[in-house]
């Protein structure tokens, strides 16, 4: 259970492989300053030629078959190289709120399509209320339209599939659900919104009186909204742990190269002990978001203790590895010609997004009491 | 033979049927499970084993734990003793030692560290100089583990001081029952004293109880730290929990352990005790203060990933894979969880944690738990040890300059 299939490794090799032939830093920063921020060539080559728009998605929706842990490891690698592409809002968020959620109609309408790379989805998940414990949600929809503002929508501005979520209705404690815009409605506006982290591009869309459908039934369970919310902390966990280990690759690399006081400052105990510790910290924090992506891929009802390991671990390792990755860089480490904020960057974007680790902390006590109680 | 998992469990369960018996003589019984090769199946078939993979040997352990049977000793050095023997060792000396090893008959330990030489652990200056047949050992050791009742040591001393220092080096074993060699116990800060002050006044030792040859002190001195980190954690205290059974050979190994075990009643208390803080949490109600439920949480998530990441190793290593990372990290993960641990533990208890004894919350463990966690990142390999051999043999990064080059003689000591 603990050890990766040879598939599993061949996986990842040929992601990585990929990524390092269509990825390069350079054509990153290119796509920085693009009003899109992703290279539609390589991300459709990740249809065509690797075959893993839907990884985890059944085959009879147009995808691979495969479980959630082969997706975490196409993750994992997509985080180490930073890429940028709407694979996570897409293929993973808007997926996993189809798969989770969705009647089998709507799983059979919209999952061919985003296995394929046809359609462009995102889920909306943030507005006024929820900046930082995203379950605060308060915005609803009436008679199955919708009026109002979501904010940090990843991707907005490429997507065309918008699902929402929002309340059952305007009693504050209804149930929070999933409503899916169609295309094309004209009253659905995007714009980008200004962030740090240039890799990841973030928008707001703003909705008057658009009809939405509903995702599952009107009396499907009420958890759903957990469970996305669990699964996408896993799968950003996943993500989160390769960018660390890229961090800690290149620290280590300065080290050995960069000389003062006549000898590589890798051979200096302050930064050696740094990376020590951090490569301890990324361990850890890789066995949480492995062990999370085992737990949902085999059903085991205790996944969401193991979603809170994962990205409150995730959350601290990223964020370490970055600002040590920084400090032991020196000067240049602060300029934007340096690579390693970009990285910083992005562990910023993505300790916030989803729950910072406090809060994944206070869940895991929740959740390890409710497991006991059951 | 292809050892398989179905043939392992097949082979100790029939071999167990036969011949186990609880109401044997506990020295009895082992030799006979050395002859059979189920005291350590993993061992080469000369020396009492089987040549089983080392995977399946949790296999044999699930068996002999569904019938309760006691397995050969295992407790403290031991275990280090019979892996160096087994490495480096001769055959007479093999023959000699190994047997009563694991009969329990004879009981070792681990002389290494010294005043001047600790992490430095090259830096020996105990002196060892052949005169007709014989060593002739003089100087200190310390920290000495069970030196207290052990029948023999496991000893690295300089027999050349003309020569850089890890080339200086030899390997004995030290016979404790002898004029030469005095013991004396050292307390520690939690008040218990597991370890000793060793002194060596021309005590002696046969040539036939030197390892390996002169100068290889220092190789054979890295087999025995290498078994002793692999195996950290679980070396010293053998949980056995006897609870369903009965029979004379019980009170055998329980009178055993009462001597075995005694410098290890802290060790659990050193690694933090996790098992204790979530029901300590609640009954304290410390679990409703949102500050301490951050501080248990992370404390959690660390161990947690750390049981994931030693199961990891594991798992890589039954597959084949090349070691990764995850197997060096287990010794400092344990460090960093363990003073977690005390940091909770404090805030559960507020003032309680300084009542001690039977005035103590946990009849005087929460109290001992403060007072030794500090050794876990001290013995086996300080915590800053560690990290230079992961960032050196994990990380490739760069050796520090050395100040300690040249004839040993001309390095500047303590
Ligand atoms: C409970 C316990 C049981 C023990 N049992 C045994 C035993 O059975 N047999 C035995 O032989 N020994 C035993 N030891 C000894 C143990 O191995 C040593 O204490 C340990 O290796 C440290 O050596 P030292 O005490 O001389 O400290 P020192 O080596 O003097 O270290 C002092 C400080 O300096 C730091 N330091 C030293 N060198 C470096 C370096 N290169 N880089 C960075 N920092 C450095 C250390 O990390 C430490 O913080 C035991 C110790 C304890 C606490």
């Amino acid at each position: 259970m603990f050890a990766f299939t040879d598939e599993q490794l061949q996986l990842r090799e040929s992601v990585r492989r990929y990524l390092t032939d269509h990825a390069s830093v350079r054509r990153m920063r290119e796509l920085m300053d693009d009003p899109i921020g992703f290279d539609r060539q390589s991300y459709q080559g990740l249809f065509d030629e690797l075959g893993i728009g839907g990884v985890h998605i059944p085959e009879e929706y147009g995808g691979a078959g495969l479980s959630y842990v082969e997706l975490c490891i196409v993750l994992e690698e997509m985080g180490r190289a930073l890429y940028p592409s709407p694979y996570l809002s897409s293929n993973v968020f808007a997926a996993n709120a189809l798969l989770l959620i969705g009647t089998a109609e709507q799983k059979a309408e919209w999952l061919p399509s985003i296995s394929s790379g046809e359609h462009l989805a995102t889920v909306a998940l943030y507005e006024e209320s929820n900046r930082s414990n995203v379950a605060d949600i308060k915005q609803c929809v009436t008679d199955q339209s919708f009026t109002g503002t979501k904010t940090f929508v990843l991707d907005a501005t490429v997507a065309d599939v918008f699902i929402i979520v929002a309340r059952d209705g305007p009693d504050p404690i209804s149930p929070l659900r999933f409503w899916l815009a169609r295309p094309g409605d004209a009253n659905v506006h995007c714009a980008p919104m200004q962030s740090i982290d240039t890799t990841r591009r973030i928008g707001t869309i703003s909705l008057e009186n658009v009809q939405v459908e509903r995702l599952g039934e009107a009396t499907s369970d009420t958890n759903g909204f957990d469970r996305f919310i669990d699964f996408a902390s896993v799968a950003l966990a996943n993500e989160m742990v390769g960018g660390a280990q890229w961090l800690l690759e290149s620290s280590v690399e300065y080290a050995n190269n960069r000389v003062q006081f006549g000898r590589p400052i890798s051979s200096m105990q302050a930064i050696k002990h740094k990376c020590a510790d951090l490569l301890l910290e990324i361990e850890l924090a890789k066995s949480g978001a492995y062990r999370a992506a085992q737990a949902i891929a085999a059903s085991d009802s205790a996944y969401p203790i193991h979603a809170s390991i994962a990205k409150s671990a995730a959350n601290d390792a990223y964020m370490q590895a970055a600002a040590d990755a920084i400090q032991i860089h020196g000067g240049i480490g602060f300029t934007w010609d340096n690579d390693t904020h970009l990285w910083f960057k992005r562990a910023k974007s993505s300790q916030v997004l989803l729950g910072t680790s406090e809060i994944h902390r206070e869940q895991l006590l929740d959740r390890l009491d409710l497991l006991e109680a059951n | 033979m292809e050892w398989t998992e179905t043939l392992v469990r097949n082979e100790v369960r029939s071999f167990l049927e036969t011949n186990w018996d609880a109401y044997k003589d506990l020295l009895e019984w082992r030799n006979k499970l050395i002859d059979a090769g189920w005291g350590m199946p993993s061992w080469p078939e000369r020396w009492y084993g089987r040549n089983m993979p080392q995977s399946l040997q949790s296999v044999v352990a699930e068996e002999f734990a569904r019938v309760g049977a006691v397995s050969v000793a295992r407790t403290g050095i031991r275990l280090l003793a019979a892996e160096t023997l087994l490495a480096h060792g001769n055959d007479a000396q093999r023959e000699r030692y190994l047997r009563k090893i694991l009969t329990g008959e004879e009981t070792w330990c681990q002389l290494f560290s010294e005043p001047g030489s600790g992490s430095d652990l090259a830096g020996s200056t105990t002196r060892a100089e052949l005169v007709g047949d014989d060593w002739i050992i003089n100087g200190q050791k310390v920290w000495t583990t069970s030196a207290h009742h052990a029948d023999f040591g496991l000893l690295l001393a300089r027999h050349d001081w003309d020569v850089p220092k890890h080339q200086g080096l030899s390997y004995f074993i030290l016979n404790f029952h002898q004029e030469g060699v005095e013991v004396h116990p050292l307390k520690q800060m939690n008040g218990h004293a597991s370890f000793n002050q060793v002194f060596f006044n021309n005590a002696k030792i046969p040539r036939s109880d030197q390892i390996g040859a002169s100068g290889d002190g220092w190789q054979i001195a890295m087999t025995t730290l290498m078994h002793e980190r692999r195996n950290a954690g679980n070396i010293f205290v053998e949980a056995r929990r006897r609870g369903d059974f009965n029979g004379p050979i019980y009170e055998q190994e329980a009178e055993e352990n009462k001597i075995l075990l005694e410098p290890y009643t802290w060790y659990p208390q050193r690694a933090g005790r996790v098992d204790l803080v979530l029901p300590r949490a609640k009954a304290t109600g410390a679990i409703n203060n949102p500050a301490a439920r951050q501080e248990i949480a992370k404390l959690m998530i660390m161990s947690r990933c750390a049981e994931w990441t030693a199961l990891r190793a594991r798992a890589a290593q039954q597959q084949g894979q090349p070691q990764g990372p995850e197997g060096s990290l287990g010794k400092l993960a344990g460090s960093n969880i363990a003073r977690q641990a005390a940091k909770v533990h404090t805030l559960i208890s507020g003032v309680d944690a300084i009542a001690s004894g039977e005035d103590g919350p946990e009849s005087g463990i929460i109290a001992e738990i403060l007072l030794s966690v500090p050794a876990i990142s001290i013995a086996g390999g300080t915590d800053e040890i560690q990290r230079n051999i992961i960032s050196e043999r994990v990380l490739g990064m760069q050796k520090e300059p050395r100040m300690d080059t040249g004839p040993f003689k001309d390095v500047r000591k303590n």
